[in-house]
């Protein structure tokens, strides 16, 4: 075996130094279903969604560092079953209404549910209190949708510079926040055009004015998979 | 509510207390509640203002502490610790006695603003209990005798200062001392040991002696001491949660942390360690600067022992004064201070990234891994993070050597162990043994008879039934860090699973997925049992979600949220078996509790307002 190789499902997949197994295989076309992972930000790890068997242990790909011989095991069955489980298990523990979400056809959440053969919730529903903010003129927080993957807080730190997200409480009570004394979007200095505004992986921030612009039937992922969305945009 | 006016003085008072420094934003919100008594929406933006941060991100850690609170907590905050030990020792009745003397709901506050009574994970009392926390200080060896007199002295006014001192006596309660705890150590031998033998030599001695890591995973400590030494800033960026920037560019700086986080539930031998042998930790935790090439340590001590922070801050100073700490020590070119952390409620912090977040002043949020802390530790520099005992441990090689240590025990586990025992026997306490000694032996000497199980280890560790009670304590065979919880023969197994079932969905730090909901699902799932409405099918759901949560956890927290459950499971079915319906399976929603809340709005209680389960 060539130095900077491992080999994902017995096929061998070349890898630059300082890259995740997760960049490695995307560049590879091998796909990883992941859900906090996006390419443009520092990886993050904590959906699990990613996870891998590297050498007989559990690892999530998008964080780890892939490493000379790495023996990578991605698309079993066990591990399907697992992503399955921990789709089914954020569905439960936010507040999730597909049918009249705004992000319906269009959400990752969802997408990645139908991925995986998800056919019901499975676990019974939390039904969390959570804060629905439509306080800022041109953006919808709603976190009744929010899975915790903190691309927000990356994009507004790391992209648009504005720290408008953070995370409070712990664990069930882990929640996103906002950068103002009255915890109001409104009181921010979002705007429509932050990258932090397009993030969202599900419904949680919406932009106002923008419902349904596209029919249901006629979004992304009522007509493609979410591997082949995500392997189209890492250009393969 | 403090006057808007004391908020900045307050706050300008601890940020400078704390060298304006982002880095202590954890002991900055410490000192803004002593003075304010909470840690409002002002202070919070106040501390970000000075400290140049967003004010986000301080409420994002203010958020994540239990002890931190964003309102007025009462005058008197009583917290009962919640170890199943104390449960079975009465904590729940004290608690709803006071509650019902004090016309109070439990974890909330009263309406006057005066109390609050609730609960919190193990205060590292059980061998004293039951304890609770009253106003962040330990009052144990709670009967209804002292509840009475404690319920007196709230509704009288009177400040916990003037309560009886005997109300806060911690004893150490050593019951058995060995090798580490028999003999005294002269103050200075282990430092003047390494400055006589040097980096090199020292570390000889710590390898010769197979020291092992007491926190409860066993690494070699000369390994880990070794990988730090030689790690040298490589320049490549660091992968941490939230983004740290470090500076690999200066001259490699290294850092040794002392893990005092002790949240294991029923362990307590660090507080008395620290309470009786701090010289001998501090002098390990020298030694650990020498060999691997440190200026700087901490102390990471877990908020329940905040107690002790003044005691250990005089010996600090002690040590100072002796020049066995501070600039040149004894005279020689080196250089070493101490300095303590205070941690703030969150059982997650004794993970050693955990640990290492928060004291850089941020949430508790264990890291993604590798890098590992012995590279990218503090700031991004090499650091050590060891357990209390293994730096005591330690400070005896370097001044006995590493032979002599290893004569102790087993091959593969040499030394000694401190165990803090607790539960059902006549000497509840803290007893050091040479690894290698069988549980047998220890149930013996504690007076511990009749015993249905033991869980060693804590709730993370292992349960243990009569079977297997020939199985020795060592790393080969049962590890531990040290939490030894006897249960004797009509004590509830099950009830114990549920209590560490919880424990852990309440202390998951609320990161990764399978933890942070599994471990919530595993203890809805137990209630389902204990309530009476669990089938086969709920628990073979449990044994799904025990897998989930082992396989695909991000941290040691989650990867044995399950084991208490799966090792009942395995080991004491009989106590799932009688409690489960024949059906195969049972909706969890549950109609009759859901008509509760009518039942409250409408002051009823008949049979009526009831709808029977079958
Ligand atoms: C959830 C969790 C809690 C932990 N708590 C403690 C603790 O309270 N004290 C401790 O020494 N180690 C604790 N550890 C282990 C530490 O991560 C680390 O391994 C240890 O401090 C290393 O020291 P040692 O090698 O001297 O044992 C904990 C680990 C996990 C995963
Ligand atoms: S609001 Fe959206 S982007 Fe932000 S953490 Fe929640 S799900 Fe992720
Ligand atoms: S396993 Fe639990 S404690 Fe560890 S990172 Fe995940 S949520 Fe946090
Ligand atoms: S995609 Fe890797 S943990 Fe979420």
């Amino acid at each position: 075996m060539s130095d900077n190789t491992i080999t994902i499902d017995g096929q061998a997949v070349p890898f630059a130094p300082g890259q995740t197994i997760m960049e490695a295989a995307m560049a590879a076309g091998v796909y990883i279903p992941h859900l906090c992972h996006n390419p443009e930000f520092t990886p993050h790890g904590s959906c699990k969604l990613c996870t891998v068997t590297v050498n007989g242990r559990n690892a999530a790909s998008c964080t780890m560092p892939a490493a000379p011989g790495m023996v990578v095991q991605n698309d079993t069955e066990e591990l399907n079953a697992n992503r399955r489980a921990l789709t089914q298990m954020l569905f439960v523990e936010g507040n999730h209404v597909c049918p009249f979400c705004e992000k319906s056809g269009n959400c990752q959440l969802q997408a990645m549910g139908y991925f995986l053969g998800m056919m019901d919730p499975h676990y019974d529903q939390f039904y969390p209190p959570r804060d629905v903010d439509a306080s800022h003129p041109d953006i919808l927080l709603d976190l009744n949708r929010c899975i915790l993957c903190e691309l927000c807080v990356r994009a507004s730190r790391d992209v648009d510079g504005k720290n408008v997200f953070g995370v409070t409480g712990r664990g069930p009570h882990t929640r996103i926040t906002v950068n103002s004394a009255s915890g109001r979007l409104g009181d921010t200095d979002m705007a429509v055009t932050d990258r932090a505004a397009d993030v969202c992986p599900v419904g949680a921030i919406l932009k106002k004015r923008h419902g349904f612009e596209v029919p249901i039937g006629q979004r992304t992922y009522d007509h493609k998979t979410i591997k082949d969305v995500h392997m189209e945009e890492a250009g393969k | 509510m403090p006057e808007n006016d004391t908020i900045p003085s307050a706050v300008q008072a601890a940020v400078a207390r704390h060298s304006h420094d982002a880095a202590n934003l954890v002991q900055i919100l410490h000192d803004v509640q002593n003075q304010l008594g909470h840690i409002p929406e002002q202070a919070v933006d106040q501390v970000a203002r000075v400290l140049g941060i967003p004010p986000v991100k301080v409420a994002g850690v203010r958020g994540f502490y239990h002890f931190f609170h964003d309102r007025p907590h009462g005058r008197y905050d009583i917290l009962f610790s919640d170890n199943i030990i104390e449960h079975f020792q009465g904590k729940q009745e004290l608690l709803n006695y006071i509650c019902t003397q004090l016309w109070v709901e439990p974890e909330r506050v009263s309406e006057d603003g005066m109390v609050r009574v609730g609960s919190t994970s193990c205060i590292g009392m059980s061998d004293q209990g039951p304890a609770a926390l009253v106003n962040g200080l330990p009052v144990t060896r709670l009967t209804m005798e002292r509840v009475t007199a404690l319920v007196d002295l709230v509704k009288a006014g009177k400040p916990p200062a003037e309560w009886p001192a005997e109300f806060f006596q911690v004893a150490d309660n050593l019951r058995r001392a060995d090798a580490l705890l028999g003999e005294p150590l002269e103050r200075g031998a282990g430092v003047r040991a390494v400055l006589e033998k040097g980096a090199d030599g020292m570390l000889a001695e710590i390898d010769k002696s197979g020291l092992r890591g007491r926190g409860g995973a066993g690494f070699k400590t000369a390994v880990k001491w070794d990988f730090c030494r030689k790690a040298v800033d490589t320049g490549a960026e660091c992968q941490e949660v939230g983004g740290t920037i470090c500076d690999n560019t200066a001259a490699t700086v290294r850092y040794v942390v002392c893990n005092a986080d002790e949240g294991e539930p029923g362990t307590f031998k660090d507080r008395v360690l620290l309470n009786s042998y701090a010289d001998l930790v501090f002098e390990g935790m020298t030694v650990a600067a020498r060999v691997i090439g440190a200026r700087q340590g901490f102390l990471y001590l877990r908020g329940e022992y905040r107690y002790l922070l003044d005691k250990l801050n005089g010996i600090l100073e002690q040590r100072r004064r002796d020049g066995l700490l501070g600039e040149r020590i004894l005279g020689t070119d080196f250089s070493f201070d101490i300095a303590i952390h205070l941690g703030a409620g969150a059982y997650i912090c004794g993970e050693e990234s955990a640990l290492i977040e928060s004291l850089e002043g941020k949430r508790g949020t264990p890291r993604n891994r590798p890098p590992f802390p012995v590279t990218h530790g503090y700031l991004g520099k090499p650091t050590v993070v060891n357990n209390v005992e293994t730096y005591a441990s330690a400070a005896k090689v370097a001044a006995k050597g590493g032979e002599w240590f290893a004569q102790i025990g087993t091959a593969q586990s040499t030394g000694t162990k401190v165990l803090s025992i607790s539960g059902d026997c006549e000497r509840p306490g803290v007893y050091e043994y040479p690894f290698g000694v069988t549980v047998r032996q220890v149930l013996a000497d504690c007076g511990a008879k009749d015993i249905h199980a033991v869980q060693v280890g804590g709730p993370s560790g292992t349960i243990i039934g009569e079977a297997e009670f020939d199985r020795k304590i060592a790393f080969e065979d049962l590890a531990t860090g040290g939490s030894m919880m006897v249960f004797g023969q009509g004590r509830d197994v099950f009830e114990a699973a549920r209590n560490f079932a919880h424990f852990f969905a309440h202390e998951s730090c609320g990161f990764c997925t399978p933890c942070r909901v599994g471990s919530r699902l595993i203890a809805k799932g137990m209630d389902k049992i204990a309530s009476g409405h669990g089938t086969c099918a709920d628990v073979e759901e449990l044994k799904r979600l025990g897998h989930l949560t082992r396989t695909m956890s991000h941290c040691g927290l989650g990867q044995t949220a399950a084991n208490p459950v799966m090792q009942t499971l395995e080991k004491f079915w009989d106590h799932y078996d009688k409690r489960l319906r024949s059906k195969e399976f049972e909706p969890s929603f549950d109609l009759d509790k859901a008509l509760e809340t009518a039942r409250k709005i409408t002051g009823r209680d008949d049979a009526w307002a009831h709808i029977s389960a079958d």
